[in-house]
């Protein structure tokens, strides 16, 4: 995501709009605001405080205790390898190892072009497929280290329509 | 058309009923998480497009139903053809012409597609007749795999606010908690709490406005039977929910979904709409005067989130920490006001025991523990899914009865059970019947019903090591013990795994982990040592063979093991050359093929795609032995 998206107040107002503007909202705007920033951009979070009414030193414990949300701009395609116990078991760590020889980052990380974020979740429901790999919005089911190249492209062609 | 009568709702009930035996052919395309992982959604186009196009071919009227999970998703995509109740696994988009042709018009079984039975290597084409399923009970997940959860006549249909409508229309709030009393009924999310007690302390509590609260944060990893009970039959939640505010006087609820469920929040958003439009929730539902409405609200992604007190805090915009035990959500939950709060699970065993009766919920089970109990089945068993069976049925039971056994039939080592809170039973406790003072007496615990099989290839000293960076990241903070116990254990378990282990880290461990057992605040410190105190209890000797031998006895640890091709036994098939991610591994298919241990990271690839186990692993330290950098 480029800066300039994130300084576009327009998507924030309508979030704002959408909920009564009191603490309760915060989880759920945050949560509207990631999704249409791809990050929680800093300018937004004080206007956020604002209508609110809440401490902004609030909204950024927040913002820093949930997994959900990240304060640092996201790759363009979201790798997220499960690392529950099932999928642990089944040989995750493979994919985590490959993952960071292929594209160079360790997870939490963002590749230089802005292409890649790499995450790992504790476990996605999809248990009995383990080892579980999101590329995008795409689950693949039994994912194999050896087959990583073919998820990640199919991620890129997605991303690129 | 909202219903405001009984009359009015029995005749709502008989007109879904004809609707949906007028259907008298149904195909039913799997459609939970784990199929739709496996392309589910485009065998349910293709099937659909292929009916229409045979239209005037297809004898009577054939529909194609979207549904929640079948829980056998190992075999996913799955299709059953109703009436008959013919079972399809592994469906593929391009069979849906053949199962069309054959199988609805034709009216054939396609042998191709029909489940094979591992043990006795026969097919079975009866979903009934399946071993999976033929040992199963099946209460809170009744209508899962059955009904189309974005269809309420459909859910209705089989059977969906019956419960409801006897609890309004011939009960007082009273009776019901006394029938959720005599069912027995505990909370399904973990620590088995009665769930009729906490309903009365609810009622009784001062005030007017109170919350019914549904936990759908379901954090145990390995877990994920409340996932598809919101996915696969959400109705079974909203009912329950709707009689427990009932029940204990309130009139707003709120289900609180995990971030990493978004269809569960598509399903449960769309199943409020219809259940609101029908008059079974919001104002004066079914015309008896009681209001009660329901809001979603999406987790953060914490793990302690799912601790109650915590959950509440997130609901109120705050960041997710724990509070005092003394402090009763009955009495002060949610906005401090009085709050009742159950797992999904539990609200949706809440409509069958109203519609069928306690007494009928407590004849299955055991002395303490009543009724039927959900558990997410996986790890290194053959049949990995879902199942729901009577509380008191054994471990050997699930995991080689309708689990088939150890994938590749390996050696069983242990089961993990409770998430993070728990811990590992071993094989010589295979015979024990689960249910909750059973698990709490082995060192682990129900929790969410996770149930995570190990084969010998787990090295349970590093098993422990993963739950404990996993409590690492998400321990709060707020309290000392928790925060600081996990990060020095984790440091001494990180060298324990990587063989800089010393003597004395046993019981260094132990005495951390009293500590934190009793000066942490909530459930997550306090249980946070189980796993590695269950892992010590049964497998010590692991423990000591890091730590005097430097070895790994499993063969896991990468710091400490090494890897080799036996010669004899290896036939040159090249699999391990094409999985090898660093190219340690040279050989001409049909040749003897070598692993090169200056450039092996001992990730264990090779080991696991052998065909004819070729592989075999050996402590790191002989390598030096050998003359090996
Ligand atoms: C760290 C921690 C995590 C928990 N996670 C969950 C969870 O994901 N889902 C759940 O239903 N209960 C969870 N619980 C248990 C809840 O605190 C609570 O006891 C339960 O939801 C009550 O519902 P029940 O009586 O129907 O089981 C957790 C508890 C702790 C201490
Ligand atoms: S025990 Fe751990 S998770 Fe619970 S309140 Fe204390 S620090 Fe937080
Ligand atoms: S552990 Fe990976 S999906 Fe559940």
């Amino acid at each position: 995501m480029s800066a300039a998206h994130a300084a576009d107040p327009k998507p924030l107002e309508a979030i704002l709009g959408a909920y009564p503007a009191e603490e309760a909202s915060l989880i759920q705007i945050l949560q509207d605001v990631h999704r249409a920033y791809n990050y929680l951009p800093c300018d937004v979070l004080a206007t956020v405080a604002k209508t609110l009414g809440v401490p902004l030193a609030k909204v950024y414990s927040v913002g820093t205790f949930y997994k959900a949300f990240s304060l640092q701009p996201q790759g363009r395609t979201i790798v997220k390898v499960c690392t529950g116990t099932a999928c642990h078991i089944r040989g995750a760590a493979q994919l985590v190892d490959e993952l960071q020889r292929k594209l160079g980052i360790k997870p939490g990380e963002t590749t230089p072009d802005m292409g890649f974020t790499v995450k790992t979740v504790n476990c996605v429901g999809a248990c009995a497929m383990a080892p579980v790999l999101i590329v995008g919005e795409t689950y693949h089911g039994n994912a194999k280290a050896a087959k990583l190249d073919t998820y990640l492209a199919a991620g890129e062609a997605d991303d690129a329509d | 058309m909202r219903i405001e009568s009984e009359q009015a709702f029995q005749r709502f009930v008989a007109q879904a009923r004809k609707r949906s035996s007028a259907r008298s052919r149904e195909v039913l395309v799997c459609c939970g998480t784990g199929c739709l992982a496996n392309g589910s959604a485009k065998v349910a186009e293709a099937l659909a497009a292929e009916l229409a196009k045979r239209g005037s071919d297809v004898p009577v009227a054939t529909f194609t139903k979207r549904t929640g999970c079948h829980g056998f998703c190992e075999r996913g995509p799955l299709v059953v053809l109703q009436p008959q109740g013919v079972l399809y696994t592994r469906v593929k988009p391009r069979d849906a012409a053949e199962i069309v042709e054959k199988s609805v018009i034709g009216g054939e079984v396609i042998s191709r597609l029909v489940y094979k039975d591992p043990a006795s290597g026969q097919r079975i084409p009866g979903y009934a007749e399946v071993p999976f399923y033929q040992r199963q009970t099946r209460v809170a997940m009744r209508n899962i795999g059955r009904i189309d959860p974005a269809d309420i006549e459909d859910a209705v249909a089989h059977g969906a606010y019956a419960g409801l409508a006897k609890a309004l229309f011939t009960m007082t709030p009273e009776q019901v908690i006394e029938e959720i009393e005599v069912a027995g009924l505990r909370g399904r999310g973990g620590a088995g709490f009665p769930t009729a007690r906490k309903w009365r302390s609810c009622r009784a509590a001062a005030g007017d406005r109170k919350f019914v609260v549904c936990n759908g944060d379901e954090g145990d990893p390995g877990a994920f039977k409340d996932r598809s009970i919101m996915e696969g039959d959400p109705h079974s939640v909203i009912e329950g929910m709707v009689i427990g505010a009932y029940a204990v006087g309130a009139h707003e609820g709120f289900i609180y979904v995990r971030d990493e469920y978004p269809l569960a929040v598509v399903h449960l958003t769309l199943a409020l709409e219809q259940a609101r439009a029908r008059g079974l929730l919001g104002a004066n539902i079914l015309g008896t005067g009681f209001d009660f409405d329901i809001r979603i609200s999406r987790g953060g992604g914490a793990f302690v989130c799912g601790e109650s007190s915590a959950l509440m805090r997130s609901r109120e915009g705050k960041v997710g920490e724990p509070r005092a035990k003394y402090v009763h959500a009955t009495e002060r939950g949610l906005f401090d006001l009085p709050t009742v709060l159950n797992n999904v699970e539990t609200w949706a065993d809440v409509g069958a025991i109203l519609a069928r009766g306690g007494a009928w919920f407590a004849s299955m089970g055991t002395a303490k523990s009543k009724g039927t109990k959900a558990f997410s089945l996986v790890g290194k068993v053959k049949n990995t899914g879902l199942i729901e069976l009577p509380m008191g049925t054994t471990l050997r039971e699930i995991i080689y009865g309708i689990g088939g056994g150890v994938l590749g039939d390996r050696p069983f080592k242990a089961v993990q059970t409770g998430g993070p809170s728990g811990g590992c039973v071993p094989e010589s406790l295979l015979d024990l019947p689960v249910d909750y003072e059973k698990l709490t007496e082995a060192g682990s615990m129900m929790g969410s019903g996770g149930m995570i099989v190990m084969d010998d290839r787990t090295c349970m000293v590093e098993v422990a090591r993963y739950f404990l960076q996993f409590l690492t990241e998400e321990s709060c903070g707020k309290c000392i013990p928790c925060r600081e116990g996990l990060h020095q254990m984790l440091a001494i378990f990180e060298d324990l795994v990587a063989g800089r282990g010393k003597s004395g880290d046993i019981e260094k461990i132990e005495r951390l982990a009293r500590g934190m057992q009793l000066g942490s605040l909530c459930e997550l410190g306090k249980s946070a040592p189980n796993p590695v105190l269950s892992t010590l209890r049964y497998f010590r000797s692991e423990y000591e063979a890091h730590i005097e031998r430097r070895a790994c006895p499993a063969g896991i640890c990468r710091e400490l093991t090494a890897y080799e091709i036996v010669e004899t036994a290896c036939n040159g098939c090249h699999a391990c050359f094409k999985v090898c991610p660093v190219g340690a591994i040279t050989g001409k298919i049909k040749e003897l093929h070598v692993i090169h241990h200056d450039t092996c990271i001992s990730c264990g690839a090779c080991f696991d795609v052998c065909p004819t186990q070729a592989i075999r692993t050996f402590p790191k330290k002989e390598l030096a032995e050998r003359g090996v950098a």
